[in-house]
């Protein structure tokens, strides 16, 4: 379990003052200066040093990600976007970190916006947080009016801006290339990679991509060291991370906890256990909607880190904890995470677009068993169809749920079937 | 020059080649559907998807750049099924309709269907239906059969230059859509039609017409304005059923606009069939060939050498106008013109009536001065190649006339003809950024040109050209931009004024005051006839438009769909357009009336067949013999310097869909012309 005198997000409860004064005396923009003074690349080595994986779900290393961007800033200036279109379901760390800690934000944006020779971040906030935003906009005015942005930055010498833009609710803006887009005044619409936003991105400018998360947490880790941070969790997963733990718990919450950490302790320790014990559990999504779920046994020894959860077929993705007890109805949960992907499809390219109804209507008719048995294996295989096929992952999203669904409780999905069918059979 | 392995044969390409162009060059069939060469990339239909070494999923080969030491396959397993996955998606939502569908036996669809598809469907749901869209009278839509390509919304964007066309909503329900259901203000609209991979857009005036497998094809030329735009015609029977554009890289590309392609419902309506005689009640009778020469005769025997006159029209091929010029110099008559408008250019230095830049020049153009033009409307797929240069180099435009929106953004001089006079002497802003261009160019339209003060603007623009960087061994950018398509081909043959011969102006003078009793009209129709009343018209064409409302004696000619005939672009590029159908009733070819016409006067004509004539002709005008090619016109001195007059300068022509006897004629091109009326009323509304 995670010591008091690791955590990084000591007001991620909102307990104390969300304001400047109370995120300084947390320990927020102490001597940003000294961080910045230490130059791009030194900062960008920490990072790397530090082991962090990007926290949006895809876990890439950030401090990689930043060296991709230009080591000379061309005729075009760099960007810093911070993706706080937390729209996940399950998901909900970017918000509270938002209300609670927006200077942590703040101060990492001037910090990794240094890193990669940005004079300018925009943070696109999700169209719903609207308390968020206006709590995150007072924050950046706070800063500016500290003097901690805009010309000379902290007192760094180095000119930054932030800059606040409201999303209009639409998940896949949450999309980093469908963001840009999105910010640019167009369709959110994901383009085609290549290029990559690093090399052409906001504005056809270098540009870089986080999540509110991986940007909160790097001051702390600058002023910690890297290696205090890769001293925490595992090996390749390193660190503490947000843990969301929601659905049938007996406390749900938001928790920061190391990496790594057993799934069962977690919920135990933290989120009061399953609701009627453990026992009582039948399945957990364990990384927002998009990730497969893992039924009890595999919960019972899994760990909470990218790479045990890629190895059981699933992902760590946000960290968001979906929690379903017995009393679940697993498929119609499912069905309605596949009509989510199928209302949250942008449309542009074939397999999302054709599949993702294709795949919420044969979920729908199995909720209630209106299907016949081989119309699985033509489920199953719609769904690799539409898996890998797409310009985004938002396909890949709304594949794997049902995947992981067909894999885990096919018996369930059957015996609806045949339930069904001897229904109908009586009844001729 | 990356070197890519393609199913393991070894390919060298261009730079910034795709893996999709890498791929065909190796030999292999990538199938497509929003992919197309002359728009931007999409990558969304996926259906390019290939396999490339190390990659953990299939790439869209469509949006890939080509890298060094690639490894493709096309042919694997996985892709097999990706395509195949694809293909099904494409086909749950898209309705079985293809027996009923105008798109069947050309469709994208279909055809990679019959290679990816399976043969039963797996989708038990129901199917989306999607409600139509209004785009104009030009273009059907059974939006159902969408499968979002969104090639016809680039098209519209990028090329045409109109940003009516979008798609919205999202996910399963997206829909492309025109603003509001308003009509495509654009002159190249139609190109969507054959964009679009399905029979989500189709040919409206074509609904339900004809099957693509029963129509005879013909390659022909399009005269509706002058670019000579490459045209295939497809007929049934002997009608004309519709135009598609046939591909030039150094011309149209693969556009048309909307006129050549719809215009040609008109050459179903008020086709003169038979010979007319103006009986003495004044009206026109029918008559017989007969009966309609020995009234020529007659009159011709009456009448003086010099008071005989012929203009030849917008739309004549080479050869008919080649035999009346040979007729008229028989008789004697010096007064032929073939500039209806009465544009002051000159025959004697090809040069300088000629669009010498050539139309792929366009694209090197780093500075353009348009004047006296409204190329959107003149020649509407060039002008799409002025907005590419634009949209490429951000070249800096000028343009003195009318004010219009061109598709791209222009310095607009206003429309004072005076501002030549700075611009020639170097005094004007535009005209010291001409001075500093590499590849400077100026178009003139004929706004300019058919003012009295014609020669006046000519000399200036030599001025122009003389001063700047405009003329030299590589490069000349000086042009004239007609939008009469036999225009060229008549001043190249000398269809002018011989010595002491009057031209359009003077013959129409002449005819008002009784120095001139005798017209030849050959499909001349853009006149004042009103003031050829005193003379004795005859009028050799194919419709009963203004020409033949004044005429004497009509004389039924072919349209140019019905004849083989040479017609010269403004580039001065001959082109040969062939025939499609032949002329109703006792219409006959033009050459034909006019050596039949020449025995009866006992004149006649020393070619008996048209490759007699053609070769007589090309005798005397060599250019003629280098078909589909342009030979660089030779620079020389033109223009006369003389006061200019104060009025404005205007377009070539002022609107776009009704500037022919053919295009008068067609229902189509009506529709289209109160269509944007109509919109144009409905935006000022808002």
């Amino acid at each position: 379990m995670l010591a008091d005198k690791d955590r990084i997000f000591t007001n991620i409860y909102g307990w104390g003052d969300a304001g400047l004064k109370g995120a300084q005396a947390r320990g927020d923009w102490d001597n940003t200066k000294a961080i910045l003074a230490r130059g791009h690349d030194d900062i960008v080595e920490e990072m790397k040093t530090s082991g962090l994986r990007g926290r949006g779900g895809a876990g890439f290393p950030t401090g990689l990600k930043w060296s991709f961007m230009p080591k000379e800033v061309g005729a075009r200036p760099h960007y810093l976007v911070v993706n706080a279109d937390e729209s996940e379901p399950g998901t909900c760390k970017d918000r509270d970190i938002i209300r609670h800690e927006p200077h942590k934000l703040i101060e990492g944006c001037l910090v990794a916006g240094f890193a990669m020779r940005a004079h300018a971040a925009y943070i696109y906030i999700r169209g719903e947080f609207f308390n968020e935003g206006k709590v995150l906009q007072a924050a950046i005015d706070e800063a500016y009016d500290a003097g901690l942005l805009g010309k000379n930055a902290a007192g760094s010498g180095w000119d930054f801006d932030v800059y606040l833009q409201r999303g209009a609710g639409a998940y896949i803006c949450g999309e980093e290339t469908a963001l840009i887009e999105s910010l640019e005044g167009k369709k959110g619409q994901p383009r085609l990679k290549p290029p990559f936003p690093a090399g052409v991105g906001l504005y056809g400018c270098p540009t870089t991509v986080n999540n509110v998360e991986s940007i909160a947490v790097a001051p702390t880790i600058l002023r910690r060291g890297g290696a205090w941070f890769a001293g925490l969790g595992k090996e390749n997963n390193t660190g503490t991370k947000l843990f969301c733990i929601s659905g049938h718990v007996n406390k749900p919450c938001n928790v920061e906890e190391e990496m790594g950490i057993p799934l069962k302790e977690l919920i135990e320790k933290h989120a009061g256990g399953v609701r009627g014990g453990w026992d009582n559990l039948l399945a957990i999504i364990p990384g927002g909607s998009s990730t497969p779920l893992m039924p009890k046994e595999v919960c019972e020894t899994m760990t909470m880190d990218f790479d045990a959860l890629r190895e059981a077929g699933t992902g760590l993705g946000t960290a968001g904890i979906i929690v379903m007890d017995k009393s679940t109805d697993i498929v119609r949960a499912i069905a309605r995470l596949s009509y989510f992907y199928k209302h949250e499809s942008c449309g542009q390219c074939t397999p999302c677009r054709e599949g993702t109804g294709w795949m919420w209507r044969m979920m729908d008719r199995m909720v209630r068993g209106e299907a016949e048995i081989h119309e699985i294996e033509t489920l199953e295989q719609v769904t690799r169809q539409v898996e890998g096929h797409t310009i985004c992952a938002l396909g890949d999203a709304a594949a794997w749920p049902i995947q992981g669904l067909i894999k885990h409780f096919r018996p369930e999905i059957e015996r609806r079937i045949m339930a069904h069918q001897a229904v109908t059979n009586a009844a001729e | 020059m990356p070197k890519l392995t393609v199913d393991g044969i070894e390919v060298d390409v261009e730079d910034g080649a795709t893996v999709l162009q890498a791929c065909e060059e190796a030999g292999a069939e990538i199938p497509r559907f929003c992919y197309h060469e002359r728009l931007s990339i999409a990558g969304n239909c996926r259906m390019c998807l290939v396999d490339m070494e190390r990659a953990p999923k299939p790439i869209a080969s469509c949006a890939m750049p080509a890298g060094e030491g690639m490894v493709i396959s096309t042919k694997s397993e996985r892709v097999k099924k990706a395509r195949e996955g694809v293909m099904e998606f494409l086909l749950v939502n898209h309705p079985l309709d293809c027996p009923i569908c105008d798109q069947g036996g050309e469709c994208d669809l279909q055809d990679q269907a019959m290679g990816y598809g399976h043969d039963a469907s797996r989708y038990a749901e129901n199917k989306r239906a999607v409600s139509e869209k209004y785009m104009g009278p030009l273009i059907k839509t059974v939006m159902t059969r969408c499968i979002h390509c969104t090639r016809c919304v680039r098209f519209s964007t990028e090329v045409a230059g109109v940003t009516d066309l979008g798609a919205i909503g999202r996910g399963e329900n997206v829909e492309i859509t025109t603003y509001l259901e308003k009509t495509i203000a654009s002159e190249l609209s139609a190109n969507v039609i054959d964009l679009c991979p399905v029979g989500a857009l189709t040919s409206r005036p074509y609904a339900f017409v004809a099957r693509p497998w029963e129509l005879n094809k013909v390659e022909s030329i399009d005269v509706m304005d002058a670019m000579g735009a490459n045209i295939r015609i497809d007929a049934r029977g002997n009608q004309v059923m519709r135009v598609l554009p046939r591909l030039n890289e150094d011309i149209n590309e693969e556009w048309i606009s909307d006129k050549a392609r719809y215009a040609i419902d008109g050459l179903r309506r008020q086709r003169l069939d038979k010979p007319y005689l103006r009986g003495k009640d004044g009206r026109l009778h029918p008559a017989s060939w007969d009966d309609a020469f020995t009234a020529i005769a007659a009159r011709l025997k009456k009448t003086k050498a010099d008071k005989m006159a012929a203009i030849a029209g917008d739309q004549i091929d080479g050869e008919a106008m080649f035999a009346l010029k040979s007729l008229f110099d028989k008789l004697g008559s010096p007064h032929m013109d073939c500039r209806q408008d009465g544009a002051k250019l000159s025959a004697k230095t090809r040069a300088s009536y000629l669009f010498n830049t050539t139309i792929a020049g366009i694209d090197e153009a780093d500075a353009i001065l348009i004047i006296g033009s409204n190329p959107r409307i003149e020649a509407p797929v060039m002008n799409a190649r002025i907005r590419r240069n634009y949209l490429h180099g951000r070249t800096p435009i000028a343009h003195l006339g009318t004010a219009a929106d061109l598709t791209y953004p222009v310095e607009h001089l206003g429309d004072d003809i005076s501002v030549l006079e700075q611009l020639a002497a170097g005094k004007h802003t535009f005209a010291k950024l001409m001075k500093k261009a590499k590849k400077p160019m100026v178009i003139i339209g004929m706004g300019a040109l058919r003012r009295a003060d014609g020669q006046a603007v000519m000399a200036l623009m030599h001025q122009l050209a003389e001063t700047t960087n405009m003329v030299n061994k590589d490069w000349n950018g000086f042009n004239v931009l007609h939008h009469a398509a036999a225009r060229v081909a008549g001043l190249d043959m000398g269809f002018v004024p011989g010595k002491g011969g009057k031209d359009v102006a003077g013959i129409l003078d002449g005819a008002a005051k009784g120095a001139i009793d005798f017209v030849w009209l050959l499909g001349a129709d853009e006149l004042d006839t009103s003031r050829l009343e005193q003379a004795f018209v005859v009028y050799q064409g194919h419709h009963g438009d203004k020409g033949a409302q004044c005429a004497d004696v009509v004389l039924p000619g072919a349209a140019w769909a019905e004849k083989d005939g040479l017609y010269v672009n403004f580039e001065g590029r001959p082109q040969m357009a062939r025939r499609a159908a032949f002329p109703p009733g006792d219409a006959r070819e033009d050459w034909a009336i006019i050596r039949a016409f020449s025995e009866r006067i006992n004149k006649t004509l020393s070619f008996d067949s048209l490759a007699e004539l053609r070769e007589e002709m090309v005798a005397g005008v060599p250019v003629f013999a280098n078909l589909d090619e342009v030979v660089p016109a030779k620079w020389g001195k033109f223009g006369k310097s003389g006061k200019l007059k104060g009025e404005p300068v205007e377009a070539g022509l002022a609107t776009f869909y009704m500037t022919c006897a053919i295009s008068r004629a067609s229902e189509t091109m009506a529709e289209c012309y109160s269509a944007t009326k109509a919109d144009k009323s409905v935006m000022a509304a808002e």
